[in-house]
């Protein structure tokens, strides 16, 4: 592409829309993971006691669901990610494409 | 004086990076290796897997012409299948034996392990894997030198692939010296020269498409082998967790214990750092980034890392499962236990084989010989990923762009990269040989924490800042390099353990939390200080680049011909 079809694109609302929409809500995702794991780790160091209390009078305790929890926040928040990028991100991807083979 | 520890274990070895960051976990898991009577099932079940690899690689090599087929395995792979490669690529038989036998012997601490490998692959997916998949053709410095200067970002991204790469396959090749010896009764040094033989092959052959159905039939294999013990555990628990977990606390010498956090976590600001390490040195692993290079396009590259952080994930709680399995059926058995005493440390093998020790105990010899056959497996298609990875960085990066600027043929390309190949894999059997007594545990905390301070923030930068130069990413890449390195050599796990001084110098396990930041600033500081023309040339080129990287219009198809 040339100059003046970069100005064309990057100035495109749809562009804008789509990379604004994009990067916030990535964004957004990686910090809920940091959160999440780094929370995890201060649980571990600072809240021992609390990991290891048993839920209701069986032997699994909060420590291992929370844990188990992390694992499968990381899978959701993977799935949460491509089910909004190919249903609203690659959308507008597509319409971009389309225009700029027929400018 | 330089004393050389002794490796007592192939614990250290195997657990590598895990049990530096917090050495109370060496501690638990050390134990002496012993070189097992000759294991016939396992040695025939592995004999069949190496004869099927090499028969893909010969049908690869006779598909192998281009330099997208060797790189980037013609860019046909699919994202299903580009999932189940990097998932072979990242499960190492040390997140495998070492996570298990650390849930045998500590129980939940196990898990803090697992789910620091798992938390890297969402931040690939967010901020990485798309946008390399539209900039990049074969390597992720195609990325990172894609408006910057080819010469010097080319020459850090393969310092920083070498770095990298070099302490990942050095803690490899030891964990596969020992592990062989261990589960086939074979000579370390001949099973490294196996190992490293058979790497050549796949990677000089085969290239990228041997390498990727290596990986993709090796996690099948692991991901059946670990589903099948589970299966066999929770079957006698009735399928209930409670059941199986009640029963474990009642044969576990520490008892009710084993369901809290222990003492692994001592010191928070070296969890954190490691943890920092582990979430963006994911996103940093050059063998790992390749592997977007073989889907067809961003699309396919996102979905590749759901189904691979699916399959980790599963994978991590299957773990989970066996180390407390092999406490049930262990524990409750003095056979599988030195003089028939009941105690984590006496466990035949170290404490690294309770989920060898558990296929026996569940399935017999020939789950045994499986599961031993698998684990060797697991290291083959680790070493042929990171061989790949660096003998890309020496052809594409080095020779192709940096000292042929970008004038070479297709084909003296990839021959050099069979080349460099053969050449990586014989220095990887000389260091594997050369290292076997020393402790290399610190070496894959040291791949990631090199990972997440030179690869990732260049490579993030680059994508995602204007304002991002040369001069910043060189200057910057190198402070995270040398803060990183340092901050391993200064730390006890190498200052104390392995060269003998008294006292640490850098207080912590890992490195991250301070490297991290340096390189970031220093990419920052470098770039805003650089006031050349070629610094405003590089920011005009930026809109170009961030086109492409977002929409992915006008990006590489790899298979053409």
């Amino acid at each position: 592409m040339q100059q003046d079809s970069h100005t064309w694109m990057s100035e495109h609302p749809k562009f804008q829309e789509l990379v604004r929409s994009r990067s916030r809500f990535a964004w957004t995702l990686s910090w809920i993971m940091l959160l999440i794991y780094q929370g995890f780790i201060l649980l571990v160091a600072f809240a021992k006691g609390f990991l290891a209390t048993p839920i209701g009078d069986g032997v699994i305790t909060i420590g291992i669901l929370i844990g188990l929890g992390v694992i499968v926040s990381a899978f959701l928040l993977t799935g949460i990610y491509v089910w909004v990028a190919n249903n609203r991100f690659d959308e507008i991807n597509r319409e971009l494409i389309k225009e700029v083979a027929t400018r | 004086m330089i004393s050389v520890k002794r490796v007592t274990g192939l614990s250290l070895a195997l657990c590598a990076g895990l049990c530096v960051a917090l050495p109370a976990f060496a501690a638990a898991v050390e134990g002496p290796v012993e070189k097992q009577a000759t294991n016939w099932p396992a040695i025939g079940m592995f004999i069949a897997f190496v004869l099927m690899t090499l028969v893909i690689t010969y049908r690869a090599a006779a598909r192998t012409r281009s330099a997208a087929d060797f790189y980037a395995a013609g860019g046909g792979i699919t994202g299903f299948q580009n999932g189940l490669a990097i998932a072979g690529d990242y499960m190492s038989a040390a997140s495998f034996l070492g996570i298990s036998g650390l849930v045998f012997s500590s129980g939940f601490d196990g898990l803090i392990y697992s789910v620091g490998w798992l938390v890297g692959w969402p931040i690939v997916l967010f901020l990485i894997a798309e946008r390399l998949r539209n900039l990049g053709k074969f390597t992720f410095a195609d990325v990172a030198s894609f408006r910057l200067d080819q010469t010097w970002i080319r020459i850090l991204s393969a310092i920083g692939t070498f770095t990298v790469v070099a302490f990942y396959l050095i803690a490899q090749m030891v964990g596969a010296g020992k592990l062989i010896q261990l589960l086939f009764g074979l000579q370390y040094l001949w099973a490294v020269i196996i190992v490293g033989t058979l790497m050549i092959i796949y990677v000089a052959f085969g290239g990228m498409k041997a390498t990727t159905w290596v990986q993709i039939i090796k996690a099948f294999l692991l991901l059946f082998g670990a589903t099948l013990i589970a299966f066999l555990v929770l079957w006698r628990y009735n399928f209930s967790p409670a059941e199986l977990f009640g029963a474990a606390t009642k044969v576990h010498p520490k008892g009710i214990s084993i369901m809290g956090p222990g003492n692994l976590v001592s010191d928070p600001v070296s969890a954190i750092s490691l943890g920092l390490a582990l979430m963006f040195g994911t996103a940093g692993l050059p063998h790992i980034l390749m592997r977007f290079f073989t889907v067809a396009d961003a699309q396919a590259a996102r979905k590749s890392v759901f189904y691979a952080t699916g399959f980790i994930g599963y994978f991590y709680i299957l773990t989970f499962i066996i180390g407390f399995g092999a406490i049930t059926f262990l524990m409750s058995d003095p056979s599988y236990f030195k003089d028939g005493t009941v105690a984590v440390a006496n466990l035949k093998g170290g404490t690294n084989m309770a989920a060898v020790q558990l296929a026996n105990a569940t399935g017999g010899p020939y789950l045994l010989g499986f599961i031993s056959a698998v684990a060797f497996a697991t290291i083959l298609a680790v070493v042929a990923g990171l061989t790949l990875a660096a003998a890309s960085a020496v052809s594409h990066d080095l020779y192709a762009s940096v000292i042929a600027r970008g004038r070479a043929s297709e084909q003296s390309e990839v021959t050099i990269s069979k080349l460099a190949a053969l050449a990586i894999g014989i220095l990887a059997i000389y260091l594997g040989y050369i290292f076997e007594n020393i402790n290399v545990a610190f070496m894959v905390g040291l791949a990631f924490a090199v990972a997440a301070s030179v690869n990732f923030p260049v490579l993030l930068m680059s994508i995602f800042w204007r304002g991002t130069t040369t001069l910043g990413a060189f200057v910057g890449g190198m402070l995270g390099l040398i803060s990183s390195v340092a901050g391993v050599v200064l730390s006890k796990a190498v200052w104390v353990s392995t060269l003998g001084y008294k006292e640490a110098i850098f207080p912590y396990d890992n490195p991250a939390l301070f490297s991290m930041p340096i390189a970031f600033i220093g990419i920052w500081l470098f770039s805003k200080l650089d006031s050349s023309k070629r610094a405003e040339l590089e920011e005009r080129a930026f809109d170009a680049q961030f086109i492409r990287s977002e929409t992915g219009i006008g990006a590489a198809t790899a298979n053409v011909h």
